[in-house]
């Protein structure tokens, strides 16, 4: 989903409000209602069972552009939750509105049913040039729009394997689990000039990505590839 | 009609926090405890000092430091830091040519057991939009300037896998025993932004 959360690479944003060292980490939580934000997540996730974290961030990627922009971090939890609990009708918007003596404003309803894993490819190995798929996903999707298109290199592929992200996120219990890989990619590669030199790192699941084909791919960056760090 | 934010932003981010959490209890749906053994989880267990214990024990026990680098999961799990957010552990080692940073530009993934919860400004848009894009310009407006020849690999937390930096043992700290090194592995060292400091 190309929605504001998917903020990698926007331009415009100031200055990070912290000097290193300086914040103390304590208390972690702020406010006397900032627990509730991941409590009451993991009562809809873990212990009602009602729905996966890959819901509550496809969620909170629905929240509505201006009040997302608007938003604390721990206030966007707590209103997917709220909406995730409705559309499993455990709540209702009713007893919300009631409770709040407000209208209690949800995230918006899921664009897209979501998609499944692409199944029966030979894994990938550390070392491969890969091309993330060129595709634009209206549902749940765990790849920066900053990569799509984009040649990298593989560094890592996890030992373990979990659902995809782009169908479990939609609730759908069946998803296929695959692996993950480290794919490395030049900055310079994503922004051209209008960014620093240095390299990033994205985890990115196998059904995003394809082998890149010999030599110059289509889509891909026209300069000519850095020399990638070692793993 | 109005375009404003203004128009969905009157009840206060608590007040929406404690409608949800009184319907849910009017439908007796929280149990007893619940809530306060989740929060003493992530507030008080959930610490930077277990990622200080990790690093200072890699910085002198080679076997150790190199079961970390091979199995972080593993590593860290022979301290019981492991858990919700921090299941699939891969530490980043740091040379003197390369500084490895930690964001999730999507939300806020962080690698909760080893590290604790993410701060305020790690979640922060400025944060999440820029580290990928001009991560040393970051590092240095943050107060940690990097000479010309460290790269910067900046790790985007976008799957399952929980980073944590595995920084350079800085010099003078020779004489340092394992208990002493842990107090130079701040959250910001382990999240990748601050080098260890030695006083």
């Amino acid at each position: 989903m190309d929605g504001f959360h998917d903020l990698g690479g926007v331009q415009g944003f100031g200055k990070v409000a912290h000097a290193i060292d300086t914040d103390s980490y304590k208390p972690v939580f702020h406010e006397d209602w900032e627990h509730l934000a991941y409590g009451l997540m993991f009562l809809g996730a873990a212990h009602l069972g009602k729905f996966s974290i890959d819901e509550v961030r496809h969620a909170v990627e629905r929240i509505e552009f201006r009040q997302h922009a608007g938003t604390r971090y721990y206030e966007r939890y707590v209103i997917a939750s709220a909406t995730l609990l409705v559309e499993c009708g455990v709540i209702t918007q009713e007893e919300l509105d009631a409770a709040l003596g407000a209208h209690f404003q949800l995230a918006s309803p899921a664009r897209s049913g979501g998609r499944p894993a692409i199944t029966g490819r030979a894994p990938f190995e550390v070392g491969d040039r890969v091309v993330v798929r060129d595709e634009h996903v209206a549902g749940h999707i765990r790849a920066p729009g900053y990569v799509r298109g984009r040649q990298g290199v593989v560094l890592h592929r996890t030992t373990e394997k979990w659902p995809f992200p782009d169908a479990i996120g939609h609730g759908d219990t069946s998803a296929v689990h695959q692996p993950t890989y480290h794919v490395q990619f030049d900055v310079k590669d994503l922004w051209g000039d209008a960014a620093d030199d240095g390299f990033v790192v994205v985890d990115l699941f196998e059904s995003y990505l394809d082998k890149a084909p010999a030599g110059q791919a289509a889509g891909a960056p026209a300069r000519p590839s850095r020399q990638p760090v070692a793993a | 009609m109005s375009t404003h934010a203004a128009a969905t932003a009157t009840p206060t981010p608590g007040q929406r926090a404690w409608a949800l959490f009184q319907v849910l209890k009017d439908k007796d749906l929280i149990p007893d405890g619940y809530l306060e053994g989740l929060t003493d989880m992530m507030a008080h267990q959930f610490d930077p000092a277990n990622g200080a214990r990790v690093v200072a024990k890699a910085w002198v026990d080679p076997a150790y430091r190199a079961l970390l680098l091979r199995d972080g999961t593993a590593a860290c799990a022979q301290f019981g830091y492991t858990g919700p957010q921090g299941e699939y552990i891969v530490a980043l080692e740091d040379t003197p040519t390369l500084k490895n940073v930690i964001v999730c530009s999507l939300c806020s993934c962080t690698n909760w057991p080893v590290l604790g919860l993410p701060p305020e400004w790690y979640k922060s848009f400025e944060f999440r939009a820029r580290l990928v894009r001009e991560g040393r310009t970051v590092l240095r407006e943050l107060g940690t300037a990097l000479p010309d020849d460290v790269a910067v690999r900046v790790w985007d937390t976008s799957a399952e896998t929980r980073y944590l930096v595995l920084p350079l043992r800085p010099a003078g700290t020779e004489g340092m025993a394992e208990e002493q090194l842990r107090a130079l592995v701040t959250k910001d060292v382990l999240i990748g932004v601050a080098l260890p400091r030695v006083a």
